[in-house]
This record gives structure tokens, C-alpha cells and sequence, in this order.
């Protein structure tokens, strides 16, 4: 087992390298002087040419690239253009907010696929089997922010039950935030439930085919033993690397839920620092969340031999 | 096994979009980019059917002419990464070796990127515009046809018939372009319609952010994104819109499952 988690740990290395050269190289591929692009246009000379001292930009490209590599593995980030703040810290203090919402969202979507795919899969072809497949594939052609939008506007705006813009910090006012967070998490688990009903289902339509549930079903177990003990493990384990690639994309990505509920996440900082110009924030976000997304999928890899008894460790 | 009718809707529903699309060229309701400040936030009449905007801009016409946009972003997106995921695909999966393992590592740490982030970025890099948008998709979207191509040209490789056309000293480009392209295009088809819908949604996202489409040439997203501020007073300024899209990717996802109902092999049984 150790070994398995050694080489996963060590085949991810050099996918995290070329993902921070493409972070740090994104930045040189604009045209002109890269402090003056990272400061932008006000900037005073002074402040360009120490900028320019503290990336070392008179070394040659490689030297730089390995003095940026260093810092950022240090928690090193820079600063922001435009405010001053240090990347790091501004990063981790937008992620709290996304990652809380993310993570219960996917959990609740992760439940309700799992409950209607195995149930679908079980009566396949029956009303109900139709009814969860006419909704999945229904969720999955309505854009998350759309959605967002007008669950906004009929529980916001229309019947006034919850509030329609701003956040509260929950530190703030715990009953406040959780109200204001209520439609981004029913959106956002809406919008994921769909993909994940269709995988869980097909991969559970797969497994029912295999003889040993026909030999687990003959011994006469009941039913719901044979779907939880014997079919759910193995048919969860797909859906799982599923919920991996959906846990690392989204921790980086709900930039659009953030925009229509105005909450003050990483994807909105994001946006923000890209339609400014704050080159350090973007690409300090950028290898954030694919550093992310990368540890995450490895995360899913090494506890997948405990799901599906079928994946040796060797 | 979903029943005809699924088809049938999908059909209906991309024949719609591309009706809607045609009539565009020779007939719209009003200019699009009209504005008319004495019309300004109409509801829907019988002069302006899903009513006006905040410039008193027609909305059935800047939808009609969204489409348009949305659909020849989608066309060249789709074309490009195709092209370029054949491309690389073929050669990483007929090559196998060295080949193979250095592209799958780039192919790797570009999917480690969340697409609309990535997009987001290289938007960021090249400059707000619609060829901004396409390449910036193309890029992100790559790595998921490269990978269809290769595990489509790794089985194949392994085909008898590839391998007489090799015994008949057949060079291996002249092998991959007769024998393994053409035995790769089913499952590529099947990616680029789904692709298409892809496309559809992330382009109107990335418009719905302020980063698409630039203003003032209307998008679905990007109208989306200028209803915000009238949602209580001009509610239908953010239906019309986002049931545009519903409806595109409905016909998409439909058209693409039957797609796959025909031409994947494992669902022939």
C-alpha cells in the first residue's frame, strides 16, 4: 500500500511541474515588460524597478522560473497589484467560503445520485428509472448560473423568503450567512446532481449483470443486502473518481455561482483580478487550484483499492 | 432504448436553433443593437414579443442574434480542438513509447486546470474578443478529445487490418490516415457533439462573467449577466435567455445520446 501511495505521490510531480510552468509562463507571454504588466499602468518607477529586482528579472528565464518555483513552495505568492495584499493570504481567505459551500453541496449531490442511480438502475426501465433519467439529463442542459438566477427570483425576489445580495461573514452573524448561502448550496448541488445520477446508475446497471449478484441473489439474500452489501461498492467506486474530478473542478471553478449570489469566494476573486489586471492574484489563484485538483484526484486514486475490492494494490 | 421520441425532441430541438439561426440572416424582429430610450425595460407585447431591455433593445431580436454568435463560437471551438485532438491523439495512440508519455504529461497538467479557469486566464492573456474565446476553449477543452483519440487508436493499432496494411509496407502515416482515422471518427463524432453543448455553456458562462463576448454584440450569457441588476423589475430579461440555452443544450445532450446509442459498439446488444 505505502509503495502504491509512493508512486502515485511521485507520477504527480511531474504533472504539478509543468503545471507551474504554464502558470509562470502565462504572465511572460504578454507582451512588453512583465513588472510593469504586473503592476499596471499607474505604476511608479520605483516601484517597478524593485519589482523587477525582487522576480530577478535580469537573471536569465530559467533562474527565474526556479527563484518563483522556490518562493511559491514556500507559501510565497507575491503581492496584489492593486491593493498590496499577500496573494497567499487573500487566496486562503476567499477559499474558505468556496470550499464550505463546494464540499456541501457535492456531499448532498454525491447522496442524491447515489440514492436514485441505484434505485433507477434496480427498477431499470420502470417510471421511476424514467422520471430520475428525464430529470438528469433535464439538470444537466440548465447552466448552473441560470438556475441560480431564477431560484433568486422566485424565493428571493417573488416570495421574499431569503435574501437577495450581499454576504455575511458567518464570524458575523451565524443565522445570516447560513440563509444567505442557502440558494448558492441548492443551486450548485442541483446543478451536480445530474452527472453523477447518470454515472451511478450506468455503472450499477453494469455491476447487476455480473454473476455474483445472480449467486449472492440465488443464496436468497434480500434484496436490500444484495444492493448494499454486494452491488453499491462496486458500483460507487466510478461514481467516486467522478466526485474527485468534480471536487477538485469546483473548488476552483464556481466563479459563476459567486457572481449571481455576490459572494465573495476564490472564483470571484478570480474574475475580479483578471478583468483588473492583477496578474500576481490570477496566477497565485491559478496554481492554487490546480495544485488542488491535482491532490485531490490523487487523494481519490490512493483510497480507491478501499472501494472497489476489484483494483488491486501492486 | 430511450425510445424514439428522445430523438425525435433532439432533432426538433437543434432543427429549431438552426431555423432560428437562418431566419436570422434574412429576417429579425428589430436591430438588434437598436436602442430606443422611450421603449426602455417593456414587458412582452404583441409589438415586442419577450419584451425590451434596459436600452429598450428588442430582446427576441438580440436573442435571435445570439444564437448566431454562440453557435459560430461553438462551430470554430469544436473544428479547432477536433483537429488539433486528432492530431495529437493519433499520434500519442498510434505511437505509443515516448511519444505517448510526454504528451499524456502535458495532456495531464492541462486537465489539472478547471476549464472555465483556464479559459478565464488565457482570456485574461490574449485580450477580450471572439477569437480569444475560441482559442481559449480549443486549449482547455483539448485534453479531453486527445484522450478519446487515443484509446480509440490504441485498440485499433492492434486491429489485423492495421496490421496487414504494415506487413504490406505501408508507411505509417499512409496507415493512420486509411485505416485508423477513419476507424477513430465514431467516437470522435460522438465528443464533438457533446463538445458542442460544452462549448454552448462554458462561452455563455464566460460571457455571463463580463469576460466573453464583448458588449455590444448580444450573447444568451452575456444578456444573462446585464438582466442581473433588473431581476425584480424586468424579470423577463432573465427567463427568455436562459431557456434559449436550456433548449440548445437539451437538443444537444439528446442528439448526442442518440449518437452513442447507434454508433457505440457496447450499446449494440
Amino acid at each position: 500500500m505505502l509503495t502504491y501511495i509512493f508512486k502515485r505521490l511521485l507520477l504527480a510531480i511531474p504533472t504539478l511541474f509543468l503545471v507551474a510552468l504554464a502558470v509562470f509562463l502565462l504572465v511572460r507571454l504578454i507582451p512588453g515588460d512583465p513588472a510593469q504588466v504586473m503592476l499596471g499602468e499607474g505604476a511608479s518607477p520605483e516601484a517597478i524597478a524593485s519589482l523587477r529586482t525582487e522576480l530577478g528579472l535580469d537573471e536569465a528565464v530559467p533562474v527565474q522560473f526556479a527563484t518563483w518555483l522556490g518562493r511559491s513552495l514556500g507559501g510565497d505568492l507575491g503581492n496584489s497589484a492593486i491593493t498590496g495584499e499577500p496573494v497567499g493570504a487573500l487566496i486562503l481567505s476567499r477559499f474558505q467560503l468556496t470550499a464550505v459551500v463546494v464540499l456541501i453541496s457535492v456531499g448532498l449531490a454525491t447522496l442524491i445520485a447515489v440514492t436514485f442511480g441505484l434505485l433507477a438502475a434496480w427498477r431499470q426501465n420502470s417510471r421511476l428509472d424514467l422520471a430520475v433519467l428525464g430529470m438528469a439529463s433535464f439538470v444537466l442542459a440548465v447552466p448552473s448560473f441560470w438556475l441560480g438566477l431564477v431560484l433568486l427570483l422566485v424565493f428571493g425576489v417573488m416570495l421574499q423568503w431569503l435574501p437577495v445580495v450581499g454576504y455575511v461573514p458567518f464570524s458575523e452573524d451565524a443565522l445570516g450567512a447560513v440563509l444567505f448561502l442557502v440558494l448558492p448550496i441548492v443551486t450548485l448541488t442541483i446543478s451536480e446532481t445530474g452527472v453523477l445520477t447518470r454515472m451511478m446508475r450506468s455503472s450499477t446497471i453494469d455491476v447487476l449483470r455480473l454473476d455474483y449478484v445472480t449467486h449472492a441473489r440465488a443464496k436468497g439474500l434480500s434484496e436490500r443486502t444484495v444492493l448494499m452489501r454486494h452491488v453499491f461498492p462496486n458500483a460507487f467506486a466510478p461514481t467516486l473518481t467522478l466526485v474527485g474530478l468534480t471536487l477538485g473542478r469546483l473548488f476552483g471553478g464556481i466563479a459563476v455561482i459567486e457572481t449571481v449570489f455576490t459572494l465573495p469566494g476564490l472564483g470571484r476573486l478570480m474574475v475580479d483580478s483578471v478583468l483588473a489586471r492583477d496578474y500576481p492574484v490570477v496566477q497565485g489563484c491559478l496554481l492554487f487550484t490546480a495544485t488542488l485538483y491535482v491532490l485531490v484526484n490523487l487523494l481519490v486514486d490512493i483510497l480507491y483499492p478501499l472501494f472497489d475490492p476489484r483494483v488491486t494494490v501492486s | 432504448m430511450r425510445g424514439r421520441a428522445h430523438q425525435y425532441l433532439g432533432f426538433g430541438l437543434v432543427g429549431l436553433l438552426l431555423l432560428v439561426i437562418l431566419t436570422g440572416f434574412v429576417w429579425l424582429p428589430y436591430d438588434p443593437l437598436a436602442i430606443d430610450l422611450d421603449n426602455v425595460l417593456a414587458p412582452p407585447s404583441w409589438a415586442h414579443w419577450l419584451g425590451t431591455d434596459q436600452f429598450g433593445r428588442d430582446v427576441a431580436a438580440r436573442a435571435m442574434l445570439g444564437a448566431r454568435i454562440s453557435a459560430f463560437i461553438a462551430l470554430q471551438t469544436v473544428a479547432l480542438t477536433v483537429l488539433a485532438g486528432l492530431i495529437v491523439g493519433l499520434a500519442s495512440g498510434f505511437l505509443r513509447g515516448w511519444t505517448d508519455r510526454i504528451l499524456m504529461t502535458f495532456s495531464d497538467a492541462l486537465l489539472a486546470f478547471p476549464g472555465i479557469l483556464l479559459a478565464l486566464s488565457l482570456i485574461a492573456v490574449l485580450g477580450q474578443s471572439r477569437h480569444s474565446i475560441v482559442i481559449a476553449l480549443s486549449i482547455a477543452y483539448l485534453p479531453s478529445v486527445v484522450r478519446v483519440v487515443r484509446a480509440a487508436a490504441l485498440s485499433i493499432r492492434e486491429r489485423e487490418y492495421v496490421e496487414a496494411s504494415r506487413a504490406a509496407g505501408d508507411g505509417p502515416l499512409y496507415t493512420v490516415w486509411r485505416y485508423v482515422l477513419p476507424n477513430a471518427l465514431p467516437p470522435v463524432l460522438i465528443i464533438a457533439t457533446s463538445l458542442f453543448g460544452w462549448v454552448v455553456l462554458s462561452e455563455s458562462a464566460l460571457s455571463f462573467l463580463g469576460v466573453g463576448v464583448p458588449a455590444p454584440a448580444p450573447t444568451w450569457g452575456n444578456m444573462l449577466s446585464s438582466a442581473r441588476p433588473y431581476m425584480a423589475s424586468a424579470s423577463w430579461l432573465s427567463i427568455a435567455p436562459g431557456l434559449c440555452i436550456v433548449a440548445t443544450l437539451l437538443g444537444i445532450n439528446m442528439l448526442g445520446d442518440a449518437l452513442r446509442d447507434r454508433l457505440d459498439p457496447r450499446n449494440a446488444a
